[in-house]
């Protein structure tokens, strides 16, 4: 099968740009795992997630998903095997949040009953009463909600891999630490290879397997949340790390 | 009202006439510009030459264009229809690429992150979407419609141009009068049909 998700030396530079937003990039993501990636804006985060599902399309380089090098594959097929979650979230307008969630097993062509059943386990995994709120639209929901609602789009045809665009960034505090949670909790049932984009460094640690920082389009660490605490490779991690650290002293200043 | 009560009749003929002037030319129209709008969004890089184009086209005057055209399609209805058929292009064209681009970015983006290929973005999520702007730029074309195919008259295409002209020819203040409230009646009465339509679709902001 080879590795989840493989980039071999892939470069980025987007027409007018100074320099690359993705410079050199190789890494290796195992089956299962949950990776977060951390960075400001700019640093190249987000234009290396969608180059996973070929919405920007490499300079050089090759990109690898389970062995098979993606650019030789059909662009549609591969985004259709890939969930996909955005901070927009894009759900749909003039959908239903269950015809919203049917729209990957509907392009996929499955059939009907088979489409409505996975719609009901989704809304039930999501906490959405299907009875309540299938047939309602995007515009009736919260916030949190919608997202759930991206979620279980992304989720409809059982991708292998999930890729998250910053998806709590627009969410209030406390339902973003419950769909954190929720993530986390789904993630351990599901088996799935996850990249999460984030800048904030907390979500990051809180919920990756593995966190990958991001500096000026490269990757500067790439390790489990406690050894880059522990050991912060470079002077940016080590500030990156710290400014979490005085953000905690704040809140013990009040205890 | 004296004329109106004497030739109601000749004035009501003229008045279908030229709803049926209209209505065929809009319907070509419509035709094309879908055409044009789905080539595009396709290729993005035409819309902006087909845009300055049908700009350069639009602001010739209706009376040359329908003389550069009698040569090649000679007198009568079908000149005046090909000649309406292409002023729309640059109004209809304008208004969907507009509306086309007022979809949402987040959604077209979900919307191709999820597997969709262009075409199904297209029917599926922006012209559904942008189904209100779009109403607004066939009302715009459909009064420019109304009011130029008076002109088309000059060249035997009849309807209420040819009431107008007969009363300028001779005139015939009745004549230029009623022509020309006819015409302002026909488009108030279709701007208003459509206006009722462009109201009963939903508006999807979130």
């Amino acid at each position: 099968m080879g590795h989840a998700i493989e980039f071999q030396d892939v470069t980025k530079t987007f027409r007018g740009a100074g320099r690359p937003a993705a410079d050199h990039v190789d890494f290796v993501v195992e089956k299962g795992e949950f990776i977060t990636i951390l960075g400001s804006s700019g640093c190249g985060k987000t234009t290396l997630l969608k180059m996973v599902n070929r919405l920007y399309e490499p300079d050089s380089g090759k990109i690898t998903l389970f062995g098979t090098d993606i650019s030789t594959m059909d662009v549609v097929k591969v985004r259709r095997g890939i969930g996909y979650v955005i901070q927009q979230i894009g759900l749909f307008p003039h959908f239903t949040v269950g015809e919203n969630i049917a729209v990957v097993p509907k392009l996929l062509k499955w059939e009907k009953e088979e489409t409505d059943a996975r719609v009901e386990e989704l809304m039930n995994l999501i906490g959405l009463e299907p009875e309540e709120y299938k047939n309602r639209y995007p515009a009736q929901l919260s916030g949190g909600q919608q997202q759930r609602v991206g979620l279980a789009r992304a989720l409809a045809a059982d991708p292998k891999i999930l890729l998250m665009d910053e998806p709590f960034g627009a969410i209030d505090s406390i339902t973003r630490m419950k769909l954190q949670d929720e993530l986390v909790a789904l993630h351990g049932g599901m088996g799935k290879t996850i990249l999460f984009v984030t800048h904030d460094i907390e979500e990051a640690l809180k919920m990756g397997t593995r966190v990958m920082i991001m500096n000026d389009g490269r990757i500067v660490q790439f390790d489990a949340p406690e050894n880059i605490i522990r050991n912060p490779a470079d002077g940016f991690v080590k500030s990156l790390v710290e400014s979490a650290k005085a953000k905690e002293q704040f809140w013990e200043r009040f205890q | 009202m004296e004329y109106l009560v004497n030739y109601y009749d000749k004035l009501l003929g003229a008045a279908a006439e030229h709803l049926q002037i209209v209505l065929v030319s809009m319907a070509l129209s419509l035709a094309a510009a879908m055409i044009l709008t789905v080539l595009c969004d396709m290729v993005p890089l035409i819309s902006g030459v087909m845009l300055g184009f049908l700009s350069v086209v639009y602001s010739v005057p209706s009376l040359a264009m329908l003389a550069v055209l009698i040569p090649v399609t000679g007198l009568g209805r079908t000149t005046a229809i090909i000649v309406l058929i292409i002023y729309n292009q640059y109004l209809l064209l304008r208004n969907f690429l507009a509306g086309l681009d007022g979809v949402d970015g987040g959604v077209v983006e979900a919307a191709a992150g999820l597997g969709m290929s262009p075409f199904q973005i297209l029917v599926k999520i922006k012209f559904p979407l942008s189904k209100r702007a779009m109403i607004a730029g066939i009302r715009i074309a459909l009064v420019s419609t109304v009011s130029i195919a008076t002109i088309a008259a000059s060249i035997n295409a009849g309807g209420l141009g040819t009431i107008l002209f007969d009363g300028l020819r001779t005139m015939n203040a009745s004549k230029i009068l009623w022509g020309s409230i006819l015409s302002a009646l026909l488009a108030i009465l279709l701007d208003w049909i459509l206006g009722v339509a462009e109201k009963r679709q939903k508006s999807y902001s979130l």
